[in-house]
């Protein structure tokens, strides 16, 4: 192997504080090779993404870093300022994860991208502008010449990433080092972000370390994989050891609870317990709280691992790492509830026909209404006693408004929502108020739904007080049995939220949507926030609660494979309208609207080498302010012919299928409409 | 970890553990409680009149000596920070209890009654306080009441505008929407959710009011429209004592460094809140370390 390109000794990065130290980095060695993609995967906390701010000397002025970091040769951790601006401009780029924060947003792109080689003085002002246009073409942005002249918010969110890659690559580093790049973008953008980074990698040569909770991702992009875990990085191995046989139990844990598109649904298996903060990192081994193997040890208890050899060309940092194959190895209990698709009870609980929500926009002094957002635009779905609806589509298609429609926070423009048999859009508020008791709401963000100067305890019990009804349900009794219900402690009762993690006050809003014994929850992306592990417990605790309490669950999200998991029936959603509504075994294995067969080839399967055949969409999804004519699908659609332009297609039963579809050329996916070979070796070759 | 203290108490605990706001919270603290207790722990009274001893310079009867009628200068400067005292609570308890309920309902309902109501503060706002304050007492009389309402109207706006603020923005949280999906009714959303979760920015503006009222209130004295002797008040002392600054230069002295110093500690009390409150709000997340979540 040639001389690596970087190489971490023994890096340590502590923060200090007003309070006690802490240590996010804890003694990691790492090395990379020049045209090598290394993938560093690790939880919230996990402490990979202060690891790539150290490589850049990006850190803040309370870390104290200790061990050396090498970029081709230059000794970064100490050196001045000087030789680390020359660096980061010449040898390193970085791209960030939200693409609309990291671009200046009153510069043309044209002279961002180009506005580091000039500083360094390696581009002369006048060639600039030319060479702005070369950056852009070559990340795939149509009309290079006039795009440079605009602005960052004149650019979709896929767009302004690539422009950041262009900006990343413009001075051609050596090292490029990737934190999340594709986190903030929708599933059909991130294959194509996806692919030109990797393209652009092959190109250059360059090094390429790639941050990333999605193993999906990593599979797909990384040839070699770090896991990192309590700042420590537990496991290194090239990706396709690394998935195959994993040599530490963390990893086998983080397969284990990830849903998955290619599988057969089966019962998540979540690490237990909490990752830890690095204030308190466990004695020994940092995993062994949560460790099958490990946890009742001793030696795990008292004694830290440190990486040894595992598998042909891998470490690990565990003791035990010859038991680890027989942990992969092991299946959940036989009793697992998996969700099975159950008998429809005949009558829909709630029916939801033509919704429409239309949002005016007012320009100008006399807020004149110039136009109409269509966020929703004749949604009808239905949703059974005890069953869950999945509805998916990408952000902006409307399904978040649909979810707050139906729960009556945003007005409906027009269409009827029917719950039990009780048309609820023309109720007056004290009948609202009585249909709320049935409906509940979970919220995306587990941080920001709950009150932070309340207690837990408080914020669970408020709505048995808003309705009056404290008392006559058991008042801090039945408080404490809902902690019990979504396994939280009852010790936890008088806290704040602010002393909770993610999944627990995730905990706590399903606890708080359970007060009133709903009969449906309207579930808005509930796992999107939580880390993997947390995200595979409270879907499982989703899932025991419906077959407990015989809840209905609308469950909204972009991830197809947790929608998959936990859905009976699914429908897709595109700019405001279902495209696509069926069984879930039906609506996955045999797709016929091109829009779900796009969204279902883009995701990334934690599967080294399986995902090549891919449709990869053009462009963005349209501004639901003026969009397209006739089908809103057909600008980006591989099928689209000149009907789709004029005529909006029918939402209609397709015939043999359960399945109900609004698209004229409706079919299942044939061989040739896939792309002969993948998109990335493509680029490769 | 301070585990399960109550927001309030744990920002006042990090206020306090500042040095200056330390001391303007011990001062202003200090000056409230001989304020209050003065008739007890003072042996003398304001008003009591001794000519003989008139301009007699600080002595061991009189440590700040006497003014021009003989009175005890100390005796009258801890009473008239009764005087600055009761002004500055008057002005925020009128300007407060108007001024929040206003930005309440405008934040909340928006449309027409949120068009009405700030434009009418707008109109109170366009009024200068000194100005309105001497067209009201050229109405009603010179009087402590005067100043009072008169502060009191002019500060309006500010807490109108900042509780508008924080509801416009706490509107749109989703904690507040997930009370609103309860079925919460307007009053609980309004004063039980939103309200709440406003106080930091309204305490600030409380801290800052208050001095804008003690120095108005000195100001109107200082221009003899304040507070009618021989009630004490620190702008009257400053007033009457600036006409013997030669005689008597300690006349001035006392008055002017207790104003200069309760001014000085509302204002350093007022920018600490603001700073630590608000950085209480950007990390009402996790309690974590910085760094963690980048």
């Amino acid at each position: 192997m040639a001389e690596p390109l970087l190489s971490i000794r023994g890096l340590e990065v502590t923060f200090r504080g007003a309070g006690r130290p802490v240590p996010a980095v804890r003694g990691i060695d790492l090395d990379v090779a020049a045209d090598e993609v290394l993938g560093i995967v690790g939880e919230s906390g996990s402490g990979k993404s202060v690891t790539s701010l150290a490589m850049t000397g990006l850190l803040p002025g309370t870390a104290e870093v200790r061990g050396s970091i090498r970029i081709g040769g230059v000794e970064v951790t100490g050196a001045a300022p000087e030789v680390l601006r020359h660096m980061r401009g010449r040898d390193v780029g970085m791209i960030f994860q939200d693409p609309t924060t990291s671009l200046n947003p009153v510069l043309p792109i044209g002279r961002q991208v180009t506005e580091g080689q000039v500083a360094h003085g390696l581009l002369r002002t006048a060639e600039a502008p030319g060479r702005a246009v070369e950056l852009l073409a070559e990340v795939d942005i149509p009309d290079p010449a006039g795009r440079a002249l605009q602005f960052p918010h004149q650019f979709s969110g896929g767009m302004r990433q690539r422009a950041v890659i262009a900006m990343a690559m413009a001075g051609r580093p050596r090292l490029i080092i990737a934190d999340e790049p594709t986190t903030a973008l929708d599933v059909t953008v991130q294959a194509q972000v996806l692919a030109l980074l990797r393209r652009r990698q092959a190109a250059t040569g360059a090094a390429v370390i790639l941050i990333t909770h999605d193993l999906g991702v990593i599979a797909e992009t990384a040839d070699r994989v770090a896991v990192m875990y309590a700042g420590k990085i537990v496991e290194a191995a090239p990706v396709a050891e690394i998935f195959a046989r994993p040599r530490h139990p963390y990893t086998v844990g983080l397969l284990k609870s990830l849903p998955r598109l290619d599988q057969e649904a089966r019962r998540l298996v979540p690490i237990q317990g909490q990752p830890p903060t690095p204030g308190a990192i466990p004695s020994g081994c940092s995993f062994h709280p949560r460790c099958p193997i490990g946890a009742a040890r001793e030696r795990c208890r008292s004694e830290e691992p440190v990486l040894r050899a595992a598998g042909p060309s891998g470490v690990a940092a565990c003791h035990f790492t010859h038991e680890v194959e027989a942990l992969l190895a092991a299946t959940p209990e036989a009793n697992a509830a998996v969700s099975t698709p159950r008998a429809a009870p005949a009558e829909p609980l709630l029916v939801v026909d033509g919704l429409r929500v239309h949002f005016p926009i007012r320009r100008g002094l006399l807020r004149r209404q110039t136009g109409l957002v269509r966020a929703v635009d004749g949604v009808s779905l239905e949703v059974r006693a005890g069953e869950t609806l999945g509805l998916v589509g990408e952000s902006g298609c409307g399904k978040t408004t649909t979810g707050r429609a139906i729960m009556g926070l945003i007005k409906a423009s027009g269409g009827s929502i029917t719950f039990a048999g009780q048309d609820i859009t023309r109720l007056d508020a004290a009948g609202l108020r009585a249909v709320r008791r049935h409906v509940q709401y979970v919220f995306q963000d587990p941080y920001a739904s709950l009150n932070p100067i309340r207690t837990v305890e408080e914020i669970v019990a408020e709505p048995l007080h808003i309705h009056g009804v404290y008392d006559a349900m058991g008042g801090a009794g039945r408080v404490a049995r809902l902690f019990d219900l979504v396994g939280l402690s009852r010790t936890m009762l008088g806290r704040y939220p602010r002393e909770f993690s993610g999944g627990q006050r995730q905990r706590v809003g399903i606890a708080r949507a359970l007060a009133l014994e709903p009969r449906l929850l309207i579930l808005d992306e509930p796992v999107a926030a939580l880390d993997v592990s947390i995200q595979a417990q409270t879907v499982n605790l989703l899932m025991d609660l419906q077959a407990e309490l015989g809840l209905a669950y609308l469950f909204i999200a972009h991830d197809l494979s947790v929608v998959r998991h936990i859905s009976d029936r699914v429908a897709v959603m595109y700019l405001g309208r279902i495209v696509e509504e069926g069984t879930r075994d039906e609506l996955y294995a045999r797709p016929v609207h091109p829009y779900t067969q796009s969204l279902l080839s883009a995701v990334p399967v934690p599967e080294p080498g399986v995902s090549g055949r891919r449709i990869v969409l053009e462009g963005d999804i349209p501004n639901p302010a003026s969009p397209p004519s006739g089908c809103a699908f057909h600008p980006r659609c591989y099928r689209a012919t000149a009907r789709c332009a004029e005529e909006a297609p029918a939402f209609v039963p397709y015939p043999g299928l359960a399945t109900r579809v609004a698209c004229h050329h409706a079919g299942p996916l044939t061989a040739d409409e896939l792309p002969a070979a993948p998109a990335a070796n493509e680029a490769l070759a | 970890m301070s585990a399960s203290q109550r927001p309030a108490l744990v920002a006042a605990r990090r206020v306090l553990a500042r040095k200056g706001a330390f001391m303007a919270a011990s001062f202003l603290a200090l000056m409230a409680i001989v304020a209050f207790l003065a008739p007890w722990i003072l042996p003398g009274d304001p008003l009591t009149q001794n000519l003989r001893h008139a301009l007699e310079p600080p002595s061991a009867a009189f440590w700040f000596g006497a003014d021009e009628l003989g009175r005890d200068i100390l005796t009258r400067v801890v009473y008239g920070a009764r005087t600055s005292l009761v002004t500055a609570m008057g002005a925020v308890t009128i300007a407060g209890l108007i001024g929040v309920p206003i930005g309440l309902v405008a934040g909340f309902y928006g449309g027409w009654r949120d068009a009405v109501l700030m434009r009418l503060v707008d109109v109170i706002l366009a009024l200068p306080g000194i100005l309105f304050a001497m067209a009201l007492i050229a109405v009603i009389g010179r009087s402590q009441l005067a100043a009072l309402v008169a502060v009191g109207i002019t500060g309006i706006p500010s807490f109108a505008r900042i509780t508008r603020a924080q509801v416009l923005s706490l509107r749109r949280r989703d904690f507040v929407i997930a009370v609103d999906a309860l079925g919460g009714s307007a009053s609980h959303l309004m004063f039980k959710t939103i309200l709440p979760n406003s106080w930091s920015p309204i305490l600030v503006q409380v801290v800052i009011l208050a001095a804008v009222a003690i120095l108005l209130e000195a100001a109107l004295a200082f221009l003899g429209v304040g507070i009618p002797p021989p009630t004490p008040s620190w702008g009257e002392m400053l007033r009457t004592g600036k006409s013997y600054l030669y005689e008597a230069p300690y006349y001035a002295v006392l008055p002017g460094l207790v104003l200069t110093l309760t001014i000085l500690s509302l204002d350093t009390l007022g920018r600490t809140l603001a700073t630590v409150l608000e950085h209480r709000q950007g990390s009402t997340g996790e309690p974590e370390p910085e760094g963690q979540r980048l």
